[in-house]
């Protein structure tokens, strides 16, 4: 079951470069929330922050609260343990290109030392069926390469492979924008699904798709956050005026 | 008017592309060229030298048919093994640590400058210093030292080929590996190593390659021997060394003999070299790029 998140007076920099600046967000358990915004507005830092990705960076710095359920994930646990906990799913598929697809998605576990085979092929079958990609791959997970499949299935791969560690919250970084059409479709479907077992955090430069997918939306712009509220709400009657430039097209 | 000036500068653009491609086609051949006519002459030096005897017996008096230099090829494997458990380790994890630990520090710009210095080191010089270094404290010459020289000559090209083929592999497998939760250093290991392995592989073939054919450093340490011997605390023989020694001799059936073993070197390196590739790819899966 998926956890809520509360962000709290979040800052953060690339550098000398103020990226973020005072972000307070109550992400809803077990919902979509999408986060629009023009390029370079920090919505992908954001995410970044909600997993400790963001400070992987030599040069970033992060400072304020991040609450995931009971956790203050800065101050009461290390990025590794968090990012168990908090899945992503990248921009680009990112498979890991010496590996089957079936160890592509046992990877996570595999890695942290788990090793029962049995449950491992349960696991697996499972992540790629949630990630709709079983009927697929079935037949080659282990003869074939991650890489070899198709950049829609791909990403769905790397959903599964997210997946497959069980975690409560799945970010995702614009996971639809380097598919095509069918492919983003079917992402979008996916979402729709995973979003009643997860909570999903989802960037994107589509509104359309912020308006399928997600319930709530937050639209950033130059390192704020300017409005947050219902996605019916910021689409139909935002209180914002530079939300509404931005949903009609006037910029970004 | 119009028309004509296309044709001319489709004609161009044609003729432009048949001299490049010609060019490098004989750049290929000039390169290639040395290759083939090197092992074209000593088959023809001596395929007619090798027979059994040339790979079960030693070194035989001046005189004595049947000599061969089968002490020698056992002798240089061994410095060779010795050579490939210090340099490939050595010179991996320096790789490891320039691309994946060290990024961007003073160390490992230090590191850098001093493995592309050794790289630059004459190999005489390297068998002085490890004279210096092991055979003077230990008080004999020895297949180890002789390992230990040419190790050290493998670490500079296994480190910086390592480090290329590291930063080679793209960020976002990285950042796939951690955002799983799985720690850096198992990432590191698990993840960035493998992904870079062909790479890393070819590396050390190419160090190893490199000093297999070395003569200079053992002199100074390995010494040579003209009897068996399995003992790395002991002088040893090696193949270079072999060829070096009999090359020089004023019997032609010594100089024969050399030719013979020159050739035994080059297949042997070819055949190390294409066995590591067989076994490493093996297990690579279809459609890996």
């Amino acid at each position: 079951m998926g956890v809520g998140i509360e962000v709290t007076n979040l800052n953060a920099w690339y550098g000398a470069n103020h990226t973020l600046q005072d972000i307070n967000l109550p992400i809803p358990a077990n919902h979509a929330t999408a986060l629009i915004g023009p390029s370079g507005c920090g919505k992908s830092t954001f995410v970044r922050c909600l997993n400790r990705m963001h400070e992987t960076n030599p040069i970033a710095k992060v400072t304020g609260s991040v609450r995931v359920g009971e956790i203050d994930i800065y101050a009461d646990s290390s990025p590794v343990e968090i990012r168990r906990r908090i899945g992503m799913v990248f921009q680009r598929p990112n498979p890991f290109p010496t590996m089957s697809i079936y160890d592509n998605v046992a990877s996570g576990l595999k890695l942290n030392g788990y090793s029962n085979r049995k449950a491992l092929d349960e696991i697996v079958e499972r992540s790629l069926r949630d990630a709709a990609l079983w009927d697929e791959v079935k037949d080659d997970l282990r003869k074939k390469s991650g890489a070899s499949l198709s950049g829609g299935q791909q990403q769905r791969m790397c959903i599964a492979r997210a997946l497959a560690v069980d975690p409560e919250v799945l970010l995702m970084d614009e996971p639809a924008s380097a598919l095509d059409p069918v492919s983003t479709s079917k992402i979008e479907d996916l979402i729709f699904q995973l979003k009643t077992q997860y909570t999903i955090v989802i960037v994107t430069h589509n509104m359309q798709q912020a308006a399928r997918v997600a319930e709530k939306t937050g639209f950033f712009l130059n390192g704020r956050m300017v409005e947050f509220d219902s996605t019916h709400k910021i689409f139909t009657n935002p209180s914002d005026k530079r939300t509404e430039d931005y949903i009609t097209g006037r910029f970004g | 008017m119009k028309q004509n000036q296309s044709k001319a500068r489709k004609r161009l653009r044609a003729s432009t592309d048949i001299a490049v491609t010609v060019l490098a086609v004989i750049a290929t051949v000039i390169v290639v060229a040395p290759l083939i006519a090197i092992f074209v002459y000593l088959i023809y030096m001596g395929a007619s030298s090798l027979n059994l005897a040339f790979f079960i017996h030693g070194p035989k008096p001046i005189g004595e048919d049947g000599g061969g230099m089968a002490n020698s090829i056992v002798g240089s494997a061994m410095i060779l093994g010795i050579a490939s458990c210090i340099g490939v380790p050595i010179g991996i994890g320096g790789g490891v640590y320039l691309a994946e630990f060290g990024r961007g520090t003073r160390i490992a710009n230090a590191i850098r400058f001093t493995a592309d210095v050794l790289n630059g080191v004459p190999s005489i010089v390297m068998g002085v210093a490890v004279y210096a270094l092991v055979v003077v404290p230990t008080g004999t010459f020895s297949a180890f030292a002789g390992g230990v020289a040419l190790g050290i000559m493998m670490i500079p090209t296994i480190t910086r080929t390592s480090e290329e083929m590291l930063l080679m592999v793209p960020n976002a497998v990285r950042e796939a590996a951690l955002g799983l939760g799985v720690p850096n250093w198992r990432s590191v290991l698990s993840i960035t190593i493998k992904t870079a392995s062909p790479g890393i592989i070819t590396g050390c073939m190419l160090a190893f390659a490199r000093v297999a054919g070395e003569t200079a450093p053992l002199i100074f340490t390995a010494l040579g021997n003209e009897n068996w011997s399995l003992d790395p605390h002991r002088p040893i023989d090696a193949l270079p060394l072999r060829i070096y020694n009999y090359a020089g001799s004023a019997y032609v059936e010594l100089n024969r003999l050399a030719w013979a073993g020159a050739l035994v070197l080059i297949v042997l390196i070819v055949l190390a070299v294409s066995l590591v590739r067989y076994v490493t790819s093996r297990g690579i899966l279809k459609g890996a790029s």
